[in-house]
């Protein structure tokens, strides 16, 4: 059997159905269905590995009124990160919701994320992704409220402006493509699109929207105090995966048509973005006195990596381009991975210090060591030591740079590692000092702090085994001959 | 000029519209309503577009109404977030520096 369709059934299924459960039992069938979709994600990608790109036309209705669904290596692979780092989260959330808002509310929500994100993973059509990023999008606005306090009431709210912005101008740039090409598959984009005046509009145009919703530096400002102030499992979700759906529809986009196909001036600007964003969220980072905030412009600086694929990949030799493919993927999946380690563990250190205050956090290592070895660990990663998956994809990064003579880029990977390891230190630092005495650190249970460490200790070992998984999501791709 | 041109012109206009009042207009209210002109903005050219000079069409059509569904989802959620902000902290714009 296919499992492609169960991929976004599933999920769906399990949002109406914890919707309509009493909020009691919303918690352990939402656990009980992690196994079901966790297990049709590596079905998946077991079936694009063996038989090759996987595809399925829903309910028989053929394209255009039909809505087919493809699975390629970076599809699946993404559906099975998903589920890889979905799984703890949801763990987490499972054990450290306390207010009733948030323990009835969160499961629903998260499922239809879940169901948004693998809804953009497998499509096959521009307007599919454009109903699959706008569903992201409302489910990602109300896990943001859940909070329930004005701050986060106010970052939802501007969450939901951007979002309604990012997808009008992504819709406009739909709306002209099927002008231009009376289709809207992704297929027909690849085969008839370069060179199409409008198709370049409205290219430029879905880019500016996609850049919204990634929250690329300097369309950053929506992203700290949405992601900074959410509940834990909600930041680690929203940061690990969510602003990677944006990224994954732009990444589509650009290779869809051929990377030879896009302008190089558009590429470079991204990639200078991203340099901004490398320099300006760390150092961001560095200043902040609150914790969750400082892990929140980390990402902000961690997306600038990310957007270096775009100058890397575009009119450069073929074997540079493939080093940044792999760069930019294995970048994606660490990111992930650590991230939400990170804002786990940086969680459970709020909860066991009760406050966000990173001053705060002195005596932690005599009381909490586990608690901060995870957060330690998701750190090693973030900022790019060996051996961990952000040391092997910007080492790949670094390769692809030499190999296309963008010397440029060095300074920003560089500089961004040293930014990242300059806040995590700072954090480590302020807990390892010897605090006020006091002995009045409440105790995260133990499943809070496994989830961060089993995602911190992925993202480490990442780095190490790289090669098999990027080896799958090469598959079915355009850089399927390279490595 | 062809009926659908002049139904994709008149979308341009109101989605060029809609973004001005969306970028330039503090309160949420406002913000909102921008919104909703730059989406229709949107579905007006989408139609006028694929309707230019061939038949009706039904994928456009199709497409347009999942987009007002859309819409519609989205502004009552905003609708929703706004009247909880404005009861919780008695403003309707958002405070600027976060």
């Amino acid at each position: 059997m296919n499992p492609l369709p169960w991929l976004v059934a599933l999920p769906l299924t399990g949002a109406i159905l914890v919707f309509v459960l009493p909020g009691r039992w919303r918690a352990q069938v939402s656990l009980a269905l992690l196994v079901p979709v966790a297990f049709a994600s590596l079905l998946t990608l077991a079936g694009v590995l063996s038989q090759g790109t996987q595809s399925h036309v829903l309910g028989g209705w053929l394209a255009p009124l039909g809505i087919g669904l493809r699975a390629d290596g970076f599809a699946a692979g993404m559906a099975v990160l998903t589920a890889l780092v979905a799984t703890p989260c949801l763990v987490h959330a499972a054990f450290s919701l306390r207010t009733k808002a948030a323990r009835e509310g969160f499961w629903p929500l998260a499922w239809f994320l879940w169901a948004a994100l693998n809804t953009i993973w497998l499509s096959a059509d521009l307007f599919n992704l454009y109903v699959g990023i706008e569903l992201l999008g409302l489910a990602a606005v109300g896990l943001v409220a859940l909070a329930g306090s004005a701050q986060s009431l106010a970052a939802a709210m501007r969450y939901l402006l951007v979002a309604l912005l990012g997808s009008l101008l992504y819709l406009l740039g739909v709306a002209l493509i099927y002008a231009a090409l009376g289709s809207l598959a992704l297929a027909d984009l690849a085969a008839h699109g370069a060179g199409e005046p409008t198709v370049l509009i409205a290219v430029v145009l879905m880019t500016f929207g996609l850049l919204l919703k990634t929250a690329l530096f300097p369309l950053h400002g929506w992203l700290p105090p949405a992601h900074g102030g959410a509940l834990t499992p909600v930041s680690a979700l929203l940061s690990a995966l969510v602003i990677k759906a944006s990224l994954f529809i732009l990444v589509r986009l650009w290779l869809t048509m051929g990377p030879g196909a896009m302008p190089v001036t558009l590429a470079w600007t991204l990639g200078l973005m991203g340099g901004g964003a490398v320099f300006w969220g760390g150092w961001m980072a560095l200043r902040q006195t609150r914790l969750k905030i400082l892990v929140a412009y980390s990402t902000v600086a961690q997306i600038g990596l990310l957007f270096l694929f775009f100058p890397l990949v575009t009119g450069t030799p073929i074997a540079a381009a493939t080093l940044a493919w792999d760069g930019m993927v294995l970048m994606l999946a660490a990111h992930a991975c650590a991230k939400a380690a990170m804002f786990l563990a940086a969680g459970n250190l709020v909860l066991a210090i009760g406050g966000e205050r990173i001053a705060d956090l002195n005596g932690v290592c005599r009381f909490r060591p586990f608690s901060l070895l995870c957060f330690g660990i998701a750190g090693v990663s973030l900022s790019g030591l060996p051996p961990s998956g952000g040391f092997a994809a910007k080492w790949l990064l670094v390769q692809s740079a030499l190999a296309s003579g963008q010397w440029i880029w060095l300074p920003v990977l560089l500089g961004g590692g040293l930014l990242s390891a300059a806040y995590v230190v700072k954090v480590l630092a302020s807990a390892l000092v010897e605090g006020p005495v006091s002995d009045r650190f409440k105790v995260p249970s133990l499943p809070l702090d496994l989830s961060a460490f089993v995602l911190g200790c992925i993202s480490l070992v990442l780095g190490l085994v790289a090669h098999t998984p990027l080896a799958w999501l090469r598959a079915g791709g355009p850089f399927a001959g390279g490595g | 000029m062809s009926g659908g041109a002049w139904y994709a012109w008149v979308g341009v206009a109101l989605s060029t519209l809609g973004f001005f009042g969306f970028v330039v207009h503090r309160h949420l209210v406002r913000r909102l309503l921008a919104f909703n002109i730059m989406g229709s903005g949107c579905f007006l050219l989408l139609v006028g577009l694929a309707g230019d000079g061939r038949a009706i069409d039904p994928v456009a059509q199709a497409l347009v109404l999942t987009g007002i569904v859309v819409a519609v989802a989205s502004t009552a959620l905003a609708l929703v977030l706004l009247r909880r902000w404005y009861r919780v902290s008695g403003e309707s714009v958002l405070p600027e520096d976060v």
